[in-house]
């Protein structure tokens, strides 16, 4: 008679307190009217965020002094109008994030799930594979890469889609190796299934979710990467309204009118932590350990 | 006897840890090389945009662009292992002389930024575990998820106007003072705290949660001891292979930071080679950078093999 | 002889569950009190509260718990720990999970000393090694500079017991110390804390589910059932007249030397353990027992058989099952 249950009478499910549900939605709203607003964009913008009007430039938004009532945020050093390019900003932003996930996801999940599965000399090569990625700079690479090729949206987009891939391998790996050995996998084979019938149909749902968390995370990362490769000049190419390069093309102009990379930042965080904490509430909600808490 | 075993077991283990840090390095090696050569036409990058058809193919000639790729790989390689980085394009002088004077100012900012890190994360992230589930704990756990959505580049900026323009209390850029490390330090240092605070946390949690703990207790030690002496030796591991991987990326990332606070740093240094297609250079600092973070992973490991007797044997 | 420990109606709840209801117990010196009862009954929380090692969510109440004439419920967390393992000692069930796999036997021992007599670690290590020879273990010297997976399971359990008696404690509490070791060890570590309770005149509180072990350690028995005593008295007492129907079902599930005859099969108790939720009222036994009648519902009042014996039933001592209607 094992008596564990005896001292240790507190082995209770982890449940989402009320304040991560509230956390876990407002991620959720924010991600979701970011698509709202990325996907009617020209419907939203007030201006063509191209337009230049040479008039009207470095006009303050409407809080300030001087401004127009017409550029809600103002306009930026050449006259274009900041809101309009922030809405075309998100479109962006969420392209790198959406495609970038997409291919390092493939890549990572494939060679995550083939190590997982296979074990042995085949998992000792994928963990190599994740340890040279990993010291690899990524940003430098990054530069470089665009730098040689020319800077594009696809070129940014691939180049990150090839670095951002080990995170996704090493959680389908683990999560992996743990279904491997589960009963009905190992019935699934019995029962003559082809191998790659067994990866994709068997294992990949059961590893899914934890996957979701991973591919919520690796966007924030890519939007991040994006926006730091096109302030530095390496990313995506002018006049797109990326972010990161109306931060950069604000620069020069930061201590005169603050506000001009004040702004972009401020959506860049807002996207971001959206993405953030719809993450970490799926991850909290698929946390189904029990623990006992002694202290 | 006993240490006979002890140390036969550690000498093969840090024989096999170190085979493997070698094969890194000699794939990163080959990486670093295929980086510059493979995407798109290298002579025609450093010709840059105005050149004519005879100006490349100058180029090509001077620098042995036309030989087999192979070729040029195992005599660059070479060089490399004699410590020859090759020359630069743009300063006409060695890389390795030019990484040598940069690295220094890199190497501090680094590790100003990782100190500032471990001051901030270590102590959160423990007070947290001990008031899991409280106010105090959810609000240092949103200090975290806040801080993972900044990006560091705008914080910079931020700093730089505050900090630098309004309040006149630092530099604006450049490292003349000791002054001068401090924006760039904790910018470096913000986007290692979300990491380094939530490992703390949830290694200090479960190590808490373990039965020795209440055993420490029953033997009627003090908070302070059972916390910092029971629960954090052993919730320890995972937090300094973290920070040996978190000052690697701080190193990786010191190219952004560098630039926004123009700190005469190796980060610096690769990105104006590559904005001038000074190529030598940003191979030179991409593998030293990956040697750089290799070389921590392996001390983390080793640290923590001595952190736990149980991984000795 | 004035008890050195003595607590009168605990009560533990934890948000769903009441784990103690109600516990009412003495430890006179130099005497070994057992607690015994199944898996869930409250025997450990009870230990635990003894301590102040309840975890957050437990909420404790009682009328007194007192050592000597301190009341234990009075003190704060830092008095507790500056008793807790200087004058009441513990020991767990697991050994290997309970100690630090990060630090040495020795480190693990001295710091006890360290702590409550202000001792140096030299000091501490050599009163460390006297008490692993006291123990049993070969080498101490050794065995100090060893980590805890490097010892076998019963070795482990001996040097818990050590470092629980480095200061000497009056109060030795042991929560169902030989459950995870092998039988043939088990017996090892049993005869040693008893002669250790002899020769160092502690006051042992044993939890335990096993009557066996009770028959063999205690001069004094508590038997337990779904968070209340619904028995207690002196060991042979109970033994030879067991009066709750769980204690005389527990009685009949085990072989006691001299009670049951070669051949005769053993008993078992149908059902299982109920949950007690706030405001249960009345024997939480009835759903079990055969005797078990309507008023059973109503609270049950402790009842006097003589001789230190007290049961918590309706029945009346010397109750035969033929005779219930």
């Amino acid at each position: 008679m094992k008596t564990a249950d005896d001292t240790q009478p507190l082995w209770r499910r982890r449940r989402l307190p009320a304040f991560g549900r509230l956390a876990t939605l407002l991620g959720a709203s924010i991600v979701v009217t970011a698509f709202v607003v990325a996907i009617f964009a020209p419907y939203l913008t007030p201006y063509d965020p191209f337009a230049q009007d040479l008039n009207l430039r470095l006009v303050p938004p409407v809080w300030m002094e001087s401004s127009h009532a017409a550029h809600l945020l103002g306009t930026d050093q050449i006259g274009r109008d900041y809101l309009s390019r922030l809405i075309y900003g998100t479109r962006i932003s969420l392209l790198i994030g959406v495609l970038t996930v997409i291919t390092s996801g493939l890549i990572g999940v494939t060679i995550g799930i083939v190590g997982g599965f296979y074990g042995g000399r085949v998992d000792a090569l994928v963990m190599f594979l994740i340890t040279c990625r990993l010291s690899i700079p990524l940003i430098l690479v990054a530069l470089t890469v665009v730098a040689l090729v020319g800077s594009s949206l696809t070129v940014v987009i691939l180049t990150l889609g090839l670095l951002l891939w080990e995170r996704f391998a090493v959680v389908a790996r683990t999560t992996t190796m743990q279904v491997r050995n589960l009963d009905y996998i190992a019935a699934a084979q019995a029962a003559g299934a082809s191998r790659a019938h067994v990866l994709v149909r068997e294992v990949l749902p059961n590893i899914a979710s934890h996957l979701v968390v991973v591919a919520t995370l690796e966007m924030a990362l890519a939007i991040l990467l994006e926006a730091a490769l096109s302030f530095l000049g390496l990313g995506v190419p002018q006049p797109l309204p990326s972010w990161g390069l109306m931060i950069a093309e604000a620069k020069e102009y930061m201590f005169f009118s603050p506000w001009v990379i004040v702004t972009p930042g401020v959506a860049l965080f807002i996207l971001v932590l959206g993405i953030n904490l719809l993450g970490d509430g799926l991850r909290d909600m698929l946390r189904t350990d029990l623990r006992h808490r002694g202290w | 006897m006993h240490l006979v075993f002890y140390l036969s077991t550690m000498l093969s283990f840090i024989f096999r840890r170190l085979w493997l840090s070698a094969l890194v390095c000699l794939t990163v090696l080959v990486i670093s090389f295929m980086l510059t050569h493979l995407s798109g036409d290298l002579a025609a990058s450093i010709a840059g945009p105005n050149a004519t058809a005879a100006d490349i193919a100058i180029i090509t000639k001077n620098y042995g662009l036309d030989r087999p790729l192979v070729v040029q790989f195992f005599d660059w390689a070479g060089h490399v292992a004699e410590g020859d980085l090759g020359r630069s394009y743009l300063f006409h002088v060695p890389v390795s002389g030019l990484i040598r004077e940069r690295l220094p100012v890199t190497l501090a900012l680094g590790l100003t930024g990782l100190i500032i890190a471990m001051l901030i994360a270590l102590p959160l992230g423990i007070i947290a575990a001990m008031r899991e589930g409280s106010a105090i704990d959810r609000g240092i756990m949103l200090i975290a998820l806040l801080g993972q959505a900044v990006p560091g580049f705008w914080l910079g900026l931020l700093l730089i106007v505050l900090f630098g323009l309004n309040l006149q209390w630092l530099p604006i850029s450049g490292i003349d003072t000791w002054k001068g490390y401090i924006m760039p330090g904790f910018v470096l240092a913000f986007s290692a705290i979300p990491a380094l605070m939530r490992l703390t946390r949830s290694g200090m949690i479960e190590a808490l949660c373990a039965d020795y703990i209440r055993t420490a207790r029953a033997k009627g030690l003090s908070t302070t001891t059972i916390v910092l002496k029971h629960a954090l030796r052993n919730a320890a591991m995972p937090v300094v292979s973290i920070t040996a991987v978190q000052l690697g990326f701080m190193l990786g990332g010191s190219v952004v930071t560098e630039s926004v606070f123009a700190v005469p740093g190796v980060g610096y240094l690769a990105w104006e080679s590559i904005t001038k297609n000074d190529f030598p250079v940003v191979q030179a600092v991409v593998l030293f950078l990956a040697v750089i973070y290799i070389a921590l992973a392996l001390l983390a490991d080793m640290m923590n093999a001595l952190l736990d007797p149980r991984l000795r044997i | 002889m004035a008890p050195v420990l003595s607590i009168a109606n605990l009560r533990v709840s934890f948000p769903r569950m009441e784990a103690v209801r109600g516990v009412s117990l003495t430890l006179r010196g130099g005497e070994t009190h057992c607690l015994v009862g199944e898996s869930g009954c409250g025997k450990s929380i009870s230990a635990l509260s003894v301590m102040n090692l309840l975890p957050r969510s437990a909420v404790r109440s009682a009328d007194h718990i007192r050592f000597h004439e301190h009341d234990l419920l009075a003190m704060s967390e830092r008095q507790m720990a500056w008793l807790r393992g200087d004058k009441i000692a513990m020991i767990f069930q697991e050994p290997m999970t309970s100690l630090n796999p990060a630090y040495t036997i020795g480190s693990q021992m001295a710091e006890v000393l360290e702590r409550h007599r202000r001792a140096s670690r030299r000091q501490a290590l050599d009163r460390a090694a006297e008490l692993l020879a006291r123990v049993g273990i070969t080498a101490p010297g050794m065995r100090l500079a060893q980590y805890p997976h490097q010892l076998s399971g019963g070795l482990r359990q001996r040097m818990m017991i050590a470092t629980a008696l480095m200061c000497d404690p009056e109060v030795l509490i042991a929560d169902e110390p030989t459950t995870a070791l092998d039988v043939t060890v088990q017996s090892q570590v049993l005869r040693l804390l008893r002669k250790l309770q002899q020769e160092m005149g502690l006051a042992l509180l044993l939890i335990t589910h096993d009557f066996g072990i009770v028959a063999r350690m205690a001069e004094h028995v508590s038997v337990m059932y779904a968070g209340e005593v619904v028995e207690s008295g002196p060991v042979e007492q109970i033994i030879k007249a067991p009066t709750h129907p769980y204690t005389r079902g527990l009685l009949n599930c085990i072989p006691v030397p001299g009670m049951t005859k070669p051949g005769e099969p053993l008993g078992s108790i149908p059902g299982g353990v109920p949950h007690i939720g706030r405001g249960f009222l009345g024997c939480g036994f009835r759903e079990r027992c055969p005797m078990a009648a309507r008023e059973c519902a109503e609270p049950v009042h402790l009842h006097d058989a003589g001789e230190d014996h007290f049961y918590r039933c309706r029945l009346p001592p010397d109750w035969k099952l033929d005779a219930s209607p």
